[in-house]
């Protein structure tokens, strides 16, 4: 699969991340300067600077042969415009759409995006930094692909604390792509070890949250641990 | 008519003021409200203050009633997503789009929403003016 992704913050850079884990084609364009030549250090390729919602940059990035565009700048405008001409221009099958406000949300279900994440969850994730029981936070929902991203930190009474990637024992259909340390994002290979106040970013199939909270987090109830982040943020 | 403005610059508040000296409706969107400086104390028109691509902020300014609206903000992809609102949830009959992007005016322009491109304009007139100019001086 090929995909486009617009907007290398940290959504879209973890997005990118995982593609690349997963053995996926991509390109990642952002516009910021500063930020371009940051992410230039750790990307070799699949980066590209420039205004994503300019068509000759979406060109340049190859959207005609994309298989799936992400559109997670911080402007949701820029994001409903992006969907629109990889939808209605580029004839990309599919398209997802990150909303910054959530009053937007009926702009982009009008628009046809075929999935949305809502930074209300990039709040809470931030919150999360702040509040330590805020372990959970489902970042991405991709309904139709039945795949969901969420971000779950790891603490000391957890019993992954400590261990290897590859020694984890995850729920079935679960993928550890990427754990957050400090500023650093670390791709979790399989001898990479976990450490309390980590946040490691998982992929698995809708439902199977309860399974990975209790496989992460064993002290506490899963319904109580989603409550927290707040179930709305998968969407309806 | 009942016309609704986005954006109060040079454009959105000269079309104001000038619909308004017509005795149109008319009602003017932006941020912010230092903006409506523009209008002049005489404007007789609706001021609304909020951003023209928030629904609320639109049914507001009455958009269920509106016969025409125009985006004259100062970014292209606001203006476009107003008028695709305006459009296709509010069923407004007429709504431009002011968009400097000849690319994107063009392809947007494709996909049914109506675009005013100052940048192919200015092109064209600046073209025709250049091409007027008699030629020969180094010779």
């Amino acid at each position: 699969m090929f995909v486009v992704v617009v907007g290398a913050g940290k959504v879209g850079l973890n997005v990118a991340r995982s593609l690349a884990l997963l053995g996926h084609e991509f390109i990642l364009i952002e516009q910021r300067r500063t930020r371009y030549d940051l992410l230039l250090e750790e990307m070799e390729e699949g980066l590209l600077f420039g205004d994503g919602t300019e068509m000759w940059v979406l060109e340049e990035a190859g959207i005609e042969r994309a298989d799936l565009v992400v559109a997670v700048t911080g402007d949701d405008e820029d994001n409903v415009i992006i969907a629109q001409l990889a939808k209605h221009v580029y004839g990309v099958p599919k398209v997802v759409g990150r909303i910054n406000n959530p009053a937007n949300r009926r702009t982009f279900d009008l628009l046809d995006v075929d999935a949305t994440v809502s930074a209300a969850s990039m709040v809470i994730s931030m919150i999360e930094h702040e509040l330590p029981h805020h372990q959970f936070v489902p970042l991405l929902s991709l309904r139709r692909e039945n795949v969901e991203l969420v971000e779950i930190e790891i603490n000391e009474e957890s019993p992954a604390a400590h261990l290897t990637v590859s020694d984890l024992r995850l729920p079935e259909g679960v993928l550890l792509a990427t754990i957050l340390r400090g500023d650093a994002a670390i791709v979790a290979r399989g001898s990479e070890s976990l450490l309390p106040g980590d946040q490691v970013l998982c992929l698995l199939p809708p439902g199977r949250e309860k399974e990975l909270i209790r496989a992460l987090l064993p002290g506490r109830r899963p319904e109580d641990v989603q409550a927290e982040a707040g179930r709305d943020l998968l969407g309806p | 008519m009942y016309v609704i403005i986005a954006g109060c610059g040079r454009v959105g508040a000269g079309m104001a003021r000038r619909l308004s000296e017509e005795g149109h409706d008319v009602v003017i969107i932006d941020e912010d409200p230092a903006s409506f400086r523009l209008l002049g104390e005489r404007f007789g028109g609706q001021r609304v203050v909020g951003a023209a691509i928030d629904w609320d902020v639109l049914i507001e300014a009455g958009i269920e009633g509106a016969d025409a609206f125009a985006a004259a903000t100062d970014g292209d992809n606001t203006n476009l997503v107003c008028a695709l609102i305006a459009t296709r949830a509010f069923e407004v009959p007429c709504s431009v789009a002011r968009v400097y992007d000849p690319l994107r005016a063009a392809a947007f322009a494709g996909l049914g929403v109506r675009t005013v491109c100052p940048t192919e304009d200015a092109r064209t007139l600046m073209l025709d003016e250049v091409r007027t100019c008699p030629a020969g001086r180094g010779e």
